[in-house]
């Protein structure tokens, strides 16, 4: 079982060096698929890589009963974590060269059922934090009172209203162990958040609805290994919202903040080019 | 009989609601929150949900019995459904309750993408279905449900008539795989099985009630007491007709169908739901796929591009020839075709 033990160098290292993988995977897997969304996964490489830092209480088996879960609400940033599941042995590596082809476990969307370590199959945007608030009430029904629920969502998603039936109801439950991670990444697929449909305050929406709300910059390690350290008990009785502030396709220069990218796909020179800034940047 | 607005309906009784014009021997109540006690009681794994509805469909007698593993999520069906998908992820069995037009239709996307494609044990109690509802209006009918339903792979789809199949319904379920659509009526439904002793109700096995040469009608839910009562009514005119409980819309038995159906050489489809995507196209294909498409066939439902007039409910199946008599009349057109 991992825990966290604080931000020591060495861990913030672990989580840069794992969102670097993320991210030259994504680019390698979307490569064999020849589209996907690289953007929306740039933007929350470091978050993904520092929940499968220690972060999460996750164990060698991946269906370990009192485990705590991972809901990928933004579905499509799949692609991003299939390399982190991999890496701690969850399925075979050679899984990922078959990304996206016929009959392969791993599409654009996570599918629970054929891959090992997706705690739930998502890509219908607005869902997530729903099946969340099921998990963290189910958890605490079965005992496994250490067990934590995690739900990434993106910020256009909170457009979606069943988002909000959700929030109402974890507040309402007392559900200190649901944590939610807005990866607000400034931009959804027609343009910004804001010009599209605004979300904004995201974390007084969130209080609002009786959350306790923190903000972070969701691509500095050292600050999301804090706030992981600094996570109310799983017995407490108000959920957190985490607002992560970060930029779609970070890490790559021309994609970020950049309409054209949220699907897409690199020609082989370009992909090259963007591992190298990646490399540079890690 | 009496006439309103031009339709004969039954007369309500002395001192009656509206609501049980016309019913012979009524179920109470919704049998559901008495048999998931039970069966919760057995089951430490059961959970009941519902969504602002626990005296519609009497869920509270759950509530009362087991207060820990009840949940009222207000008024939001589409959270509801994808809610009971996270605690059925972790190992338990959520059964859950609300109005068909709402869980049924309006959290439809939540059903085939967060309980059926991953195969999710979720039981979702959709009441109050059809036009059963009357006079509240079409936001409140749910005359689709089956179409979607149905083409929902790994869905389980069942429509008990009374009481007791939706008994024997819930019974099966406990360790069934897959989630389950139960389409429900208003828990005031006639009786058509008093008993019904271990092992002769069992998903996707139509029940034959009444055997006849002449005629096969196919009902479910509330149609099946009226179309066994038309039955018995056409006897003394000389006509034999076959009874078949379609409860289990998906699988759905088209072997049973197709065996009497090709006997008779004509098939009656009688449903509460649009002739559209229901128990009558499922017949259909069964037909045709067994090579029977020159049975004559006639469907009693909603009118494909019908909404519901406002009335009540009895008024409303007399209106649409979904009661006995109107079952009767259309096996005359059709015998005589």
């Amino acid at each position: 079982m991992d825990r966290p033990d604080g931000g020591s160098s060495d861990r913030v290292q672990e989580v840069r060096d794992r969102a670097a993988l993320v991210r030259r995977e994504t680019i390698r897997l979307v490569g064999i698929a020849k589209s996907g969304h690289y953007s929306s996964v740039f933007s929350c490489a470091e978050i993904m890589a520092a929940l499968y830092s220690g972060v999460m209480r996750i164990a060698e088996d991946p269906e370990w009963p009192q485990r705590d879960r991972l809901i990928l609400s933004k579905g499509h940033v799949a692609v991003g974590l299939y390399p982190l599941l991999a890496e701690r042995g969850y399925f075979p590596e050679d899984w990922l060269d078959s990304y996206t082809r016929l009959g392969s476990p791993l599409g654009d969307h996570p599918d629970m059922r054929r891959i090992p370590g997706v705690d739930f199959s998502s890509g219908s945007l607005g869902h997530g934090l729903s099946v969340g608030v099921g998990m963290a009430q189910a958890v605490r029904m079965r005992g496994y009172d250490e067990s934590r629920i995690w739900v990434l969502l993106g910020d256009q998603e909170l457009n979606e209203g069943q988002v909000w039936e959700a929030a109402g109801s974890a507040a309402h439950f007392g559900l200190g162990n649901l944590c939610a991670i807005v990866d607000a990444n400034q931009m959804g697929l027609d343009g910004t958040t804001e010009e599209t449909m605004s979300v904004e305050p995201i974390g007084g929406r969130f209080e609002a609805f009786g959350w306790d709300v923190v903000e972070i910059d969701g691509h500095d390690p050292d600050a999301i290994l804090a706030q992981a350290e600094a996570m109310p008990p799983t017995t407490s009785d108000k959920p957190l919202c985490i607002v992560a502030r970060t930029v779609k396709g970070k890490g790559v220069s021309y994609m970020e903040l950049s309409r054209t990218w949220h699907i897409g796909y690199l020609s082989p020179d370009d992909s090259a080019a963007a591992l190298v800034e990646i490399d540079q940047r890690g | 009989m009496e006439r309103v607005e031009g339709i004969d309906v039954a007369p309500v009784p002395s001192g009656g609601s509206w609501d049980l014009a016309g019913m012979e021997k009524l179920s109470t109540s919704f049998v559901a929150g008495k048999v998931l006690v039970e069966m919760a009681n057995e089951d430490p794994d059961v959970v009941v949900l519902t969504a602002d509805m626990k005296f519609s469909n009497r869920t509270v007698d759950f509530e009362v019995a087991h207060p820990d593993r009840f949940v009222n999520v207000g008024i939001s069906e589409q959270h509801m459904v994808s809610m009971a998908a996270g605690m059925a992820s972790v190992g338990l069995k959520p059964y859950i309750g609300a109005f068909a037009p709402f869980v049924g239709l309006l959290a439809g996307e939540q059903i085939r993408t967060d309980l059926a494609y991953p195969g999710l044990p979720v039981r979702v109690l959709a009441h109050h279905a059809g036009i059963a509802i009357g006079f509240y209006g079409t936001s409140h009918h749910a005359t689709e449900d089956l179409g979607l339903m149905r083409s929902i792979a790994g869905m389980t789809v069942v429509c008990p008539c009374d009481a007791t199949a939706t008994e024997a319904a819930l019974r099966q379920t406990a360790d069934l795989p897959g989630p389950v659509y139960f389409r429900l009526g208003r828990g005031r439904d006639v009786d058509v099985y008093d008993t019904l002793p271990a092992g002769t109700w069992r998903f996707g096995e139509a029940a034959v009630l009444r055997e006849g040469a002449d005629l096969t009608i196919v009902a479910n839910g509330i149609t099946v007491s009226a179309a066994l009562q038309a039955a018995r009514a056409l006897v003394a005119e000389g006509v034999e007709a076959s009874v078949i409980d379609a409860h289990t819309v998906r699988p759905f038995d088209a072997v049973t169908v197709a065996e009497y159906a090709g006997q008779s050489g004509r098939l009656l489809v009688a449903e509460e739901h649009n002739v559209v995507g229901g128990v009558a196209s499922a017949c259909a294909e069964a037909l045709v796929e067994h090579g029977l498409a020159d049975v004559r066939m006639a469907r009693i439902g909603m009118p494909a591009d019908e909404y519901s007039l406002i009335g009540p409910p009895t008024h409303l199946y007399r209106h649409y020839g979904m009661d006995a008599a109107g079952i009767e009349a259309k096996a005359r057109e059709l015998l005589a075709s």
